[in-house]
């Protein structure tokens, strides 16, 4: 088994409120070369119509990965740090499967590739004791890599939460929304 | 998923964690070894009783096999025994004399031919050959000779029956005067 410097003790919170939509978080993902200069991250607009805020949506790492579950190519796997890694490009027959079965609407299929390609955490990154880049370069701390200790003191308005409920089915992920103190989960009809 | 209250042993076959897909549990892998040995050690002892307790039966009697009109010289006839499944060949060779031979070659059972005209019985799988007149190996990989039949010729009626060696036949007729 590769040893690595993975930090168990470090988390991601993402901050919905915070996004200001200036997508350095796209730009610093795309620039890694090993997902093919594409960004795993995106920005995406609430209502554009009437709002100008934007939310920021990663890859959520469930606990039971549902995109890894529907695989026919068994090509998305989950290691022993929790993170669901991108499909696997030697099995990933671009049926995108894990596509529709997402809830959170992560992974994405590129066309051009015929692959499935979503963020992995930046496993290149944080293997080595490193955060993910995305939450390097944002400005906002929209998203945020670090101990629970840290988010709680500069946060102490906000718990994060890692419960989702669509309407029977429930969902518990490694990666964490600042929702207002006091939420234990999210409820998402 | 996480509320779904079904059986989930489909996913002992196809696991999503990594580790448990690439790691074989040290029972497992003593599973698969018992298993396999254990399916070997059988597999030996059935040869070996098979071989040892419950040899091939003779072939009993005499028996027809055609007509000596219907086999040209050089030319070869394939037939079987009625009440057993081994396939012999019926050789008629250049000088006129007859021979019959099992055709399962003695290395791994591939058919055999006669090559006319070279009086030697080849087995085209990894070229063993054999001796036409005696079944002898001349070359190749078979470890025995070719089970024979000896030709009895009655007429113009071809038949055979168990081949009996020479020194098979000297013990006999040892036997037959004492």
């Amino acid at each position: 088994m590769p040893v690595t410097n993975y930090r168990t003790d470090q988390e991601f919170f993402v901050d919905m409120q915070r996004c200001i939509g200036c997508k350095a978080c796209e730009m610093a993902c795309s620039e890694c070369e090993t997902n093919g200069h594409e960004s795993m991250i995106h920005v995406n607009y609430i209502d554009r119509a009437v709002t100008v805020q934007t939310t920021v949506q990663v890859c959520m790492h469930c606990d039971d990965p549902v995109c890894a579950n529907v695989c026919p190519a068994d090509a998305i796997t989950k290691d022993e740090f929790g993170v669901v890694h991108t499909a696997n490009t030697a099995r990933c027959i671009g049926c995108s499967n894990c596509v529709m079965a997402c809830p959170f609407g992560v992974p994405q299929k590129k066309e051009t590739y015929d692959l499935m390609m979503k963020c992995n955490m930046c496993y290149d990154r944080t293997s080595a004791g490193k955060k993910p880049m995305c939450a390097t370069v944002c400005p906002t701390q929209a998203l945020y890599y670090g101990t629970r200790e840290e988010i709680a003191k500069m946060r102490p308005n906000s718990t994060p939460v890692n419960n989702f409920i669509f309407g029977k089915e429930s969902v518990s992920t490694k990666v964490n929304i600042m929702m207002p103190k006091g939420s234990t989960s999210l409820i998402i009809d | 998923m996480a509320t779904d209250k079904k059986d989930n042993h489909w996913k002992e076959d196809f696991p999503v964690y990594q580790l448990e897909s690439t790691q074989v549990s040290r029972r497992d892998f003593a599973k698969f070894l018992c298993l396999v040995s254990g399916g070997l050690a059988v597999g030996s002892g059935y040869v070996a009783i098979k071989a040892n307790f419950f040899p091939p039966e003779k072939i009993a009697g005499e028996h027809f096999v055609c007509k000596k009109y219907e086999l040209p010289v050089g030319g070869t006839r394939s037939f079987v025994i009625a009440g057993s499944t081994i396939p012999y060949i019926l050789i008629r060779m250049e000088n006129n004399e007859f021979r019959a031979y099992e055709q399962k070659c003695t290395h791994l059972s591939c058919a055999v031919f006669y090559k006319p005209g070279s009086g030697k019985i080849e087995c085209p799988c990894h070229n063993g050959l054999f001796d036409a007149f005696t079944g002898e190996v001349l070359a190749g990989p078979p470890p025995r000779p070719l089970p024979r039949l000896e030709v009895v010729i009655k007429g113009e009626e071809i038949f055979v029956k168990d081949f009996k060696s020479d020194k098979e036949n000297s013990e006999r007729s040892n036997h037959s005067a004492t």
